[in-house]
């Protein structure tokens, strides 16, 4: 599914490094986890594969289904089928929801060449996925993410993850600033997201995510580098003893 | 003090080109009162303090600026909305594509015609109010309107007016010079609602004169839309009684000039004044707003709220005044200005000023300027909107919080989906 090979990324602006040649490889239907410290590039990572501007490439690729991603323009990516949901969902006032999602909907639609979906299909469509993600009317009229919780932020990128039916999700510290329940909510969104077709890069600080989404393969990322893979036990293993000894073992 | 020689000459040449209308005694008394006036301020320049962002010389000059027209390819505004049509081809009345004038609670007729009359009521509201905004800042277009206007509306409205009036402006002749003026007086309690679109002409000046006395509401939206060369003056002067209601809002695409000027004087207690402006420009546009908002009463509340959108050279322009007289206690005055510029090498100027001589009072203003928000932009595209099409989701986003000022829903859902239409079409 996504193929990321000797990725070097540093910032457009100054002259630092960030990613200092990442592998990393999600095969269909797999859950990862990519765990770090503060500044190891966890966040960078999602952002230059999602085409934020601010980055440099200087060496590399990431493809998607066999597809370059660099090259193309983040509207492109996503109709490819790629999916950030953000740390922090960004506000935007006098944008509805509803408007933004059926929009993003049909433009990624338009891209592949497929058939616009009507009001109605869309509305039902919506309707049903923000019911199992306990997202109100209300919030669905509302300006996108304007006067959300944080909760509500983060169930609301989960409910567009449901409409646009992406096949690679990133996700980027999706736990932080939610309370137990909320995380709880989150999680079911995203696990009943879950198939065989779907694959998804979880981005997180802490291993209690992990308890909710469980993944198949757990990267540790320090320094711009995978320095060790392993399966859920990796997760524990960085909860007991934190990202210093592991750092420590790689030099 | 004299006048420049030049501002003189300009002045003369420019009544030159034009012919005073004969009338009845107060119809010619008032039109020569104000040719003296404009013959006393001069017509504007490109010196004056008050055109420092604008120049007026196009509006000015005798001979009109062709302007080519421009057949708009869409459905009439406020077809769902059951309004009283009154027609204007190049500041015509054309009677034959209007309604009858006649409505409940409203008496309408044309300038012409009641200029003749020995004996109108128009007498005490007809470019009496124009005078009475040219203290303390000049405009001597709005004087020149008052001489020269042959054609236009004298609009009584002694009753809650069933439905809307719909001025429509038609612009046919590339080198129309248009001269209008209407007149509104709100007898008390009453209320009416006035919606006028259409570009009306090549150059186009006009007035309106909207008297609202105590308990009564005049409600404005207007729309001056995509033709493209188009040049415009206009100027509302609204006196307003006690616990009365003024709301204007104008919405703007194209035109290579615009200046819409809004004087209010709120005399009686308890009144409110909301004035608002949307305007999307590109390329060879300049958009003027110049408010100026006097309170002369306690507790009345006024809003000033203009929002514009610029790309490829355009220019916008905002000059608003509260002005709060000594005495005019528990006045509530706030103004905002903003503009997104899409581009460097569009422009905003912004001239908020607020001169208080009463101490129990809150005024506000703030004005900014700012480029698409990059953030948002990023989100979008990141969920699949072509950057073309987020940039207008975000453009449509800021100019809808201007047309949040306009009270009925209807309307706004009108105005906002005009202008999602506009910028699809620019987007092709």
């Amino acid at each position: 599914m996504l193929e990321i090979k000797n990725l070097h990324v540093g910032l457009e602006d100054e002259d630092k490094q960030i990613l200092k040649g990442v592998d990393l490889k999600v095969g269909a239907g797999e859950v990862h986890a990519i765990m770090g410290p503060n500044g190891s590039g966890k966040s960078t990572l999602s952002y230059v594969l999602s085409g934020r501007d601010g980055y440099d490439v200087t060496e590399g690729s990431a493809t998607l289904l066999g597809e370059e991603l660099l090259d193309m323009d983040p509207e492109e990516r996503a109709a490819a089928g790629l999916f950030l949901a953000f740390q922090y969902p960004v506000e935007i006032p006098g944008v509805g929801n509803m408007t933004f999602m059926r929009t993003a909907l049909n433009a990624q639609r338009k891209a592949r060449g497929e058939e616009e979906m009507s009001a109605a299909d869309f509305l039902k469509l919506v309707r049903e996925k923000a019911k199992t993600l306990k997202i109100d009317a209300d919030m669905l009229k509302r300006p996108v993410n304007v006067g959300f919780s944080g909760g509500e932020k983060k169930r609301n990128e989960v409910l567009q993850m449901a409409v646009l039916e992406p096949k690679m999700c990133i996700l980027d510290e999706t736990d932080s600033g939610l309370d137990v329940d909320a995380m709880k909510l989150v999680s079911d969104g995203v696990n009943a997201l879950r198939d065989q077709g779907r694959s998804f890069l979880v981005i997180t600080h802490y291993q209690r995510l992990l308890n909710h989404i469980k993944p198949d393969v757990v990267h540790i990322m320090s320094n711009g580098r995978i320095i060790k893979t392993g399966g859920p036990e990796l997760a524990l293993e960085v909860e007991e003893n934190g990202y210093a000894d592991m750092r420590g073992e790689v030099a | 003090m004299a006048l420049p020689k030049a501002k003189t000459d300009a002045t003369e040449a420019r009544l030159a080109s034009l012919r005073l209308p004969e009338g009845a005694a107060w119809a010619s008394a008032a039109r020569e009162a104000a040719l003296g006036r404009v013959r006393a301020m001069g017509l504007p320049e490109r010196r004056d303090e008050y055109w420092k962002f604008t120049r007026p010389d196009t509006l000015v000059q005798a001979e009109v600026p062709k302007a080519a027209t421009f057949e708009a390819d869409e459905a009439p505004m406020y077809e769902g909305i059951d309004r009283l049509q009154i027609v204007f081809v190049d500041g015509k009345f054309d009677a034959e594509a209007s309604d009858d004038l006649s409505l409940e609670g409203v008496s309408i007729e044309r300038l012409s015609d009641a200029a003749e009359k020995d004996i109108h009521w128009a007498k005490e509201v007809y470019g009496v109010l124009e005078e009475r905004g040219q203290t303390p800042v000049d405009r001597p277009l709005a004087a020149l309107n008052t001489a020269m206007a042959e054609d236009g509306l004298l609009i009584h409205v002694t009753g809650k007016a069933s439905k809307p009036l719909n001025l429509i402006y038609h612009h046919k002749s590339e080198t129309s010079d248009a001269i209008l003026h209407h007149v509104v007086k709100l007898d008390e309690g009453a209320e009416l609602t006035v919606l006028e679109n259409g570009p009306a002409a090549a150059r186009f000046n006009q007035v309106i004169e909207v008297d609202v006395a105590d308990g009564a509401g005049f409600h404005h939206v207007r729309t001056q839309g995509r033709d493209h060369e188009r040049r415009a003056a206009t100027h509302i002067f609204a006196r307003m009684g006690k616990e009365s209601t003024f709301k204007t809002f104008t919405l703007t695409v194209n035109g290579v000039l615009t200046r819409n000027e809004c004087v209010v004087e709120m005399l009686g207690d308890d009144a409110a004044a909301h004035i608002a402006g949307a305007c999307v420009g590109d390329g060879d546009f300049v958009h003027d707003d110049t408010v100026f908002v006097t309170h002369d009463a306690v507790n009345c509340e006024s809003r000033q709220v203009f929002k514009k959108v610029l790309r490829n050279g355009a220019k916008g322009v905002f000059q608003g005044k509260i002005l709060v007289k000594p005495g005019a206690q528990k006045t509530d005055g706030y103004q905002i200005s903003q503009s997104l510029l899409l581009d460097d090498d569009s422009e905003f100027d912004a001239k908020p000023e607020l001169e208080i001589y009463a101490d129990d009072v809150a005024c506000s203003h703030g004005s900014t300027s700012g480029a698409i928000d990059e953030e948002g932009l990023f989100y979008l595209r990141a969920r699949g909107v072509p950057r073309e099409i987020a940039t207008d989701l975000l453009t449509l986003a800021f100019l809808a919080e201007a047309v949040q000022e306009i009270e009925d829903e209807t309307l706004r859902e009108e105005l906002v989906g005009r202008l999602d239409a506009w910028l699809q079409r620019r987007r092709g």
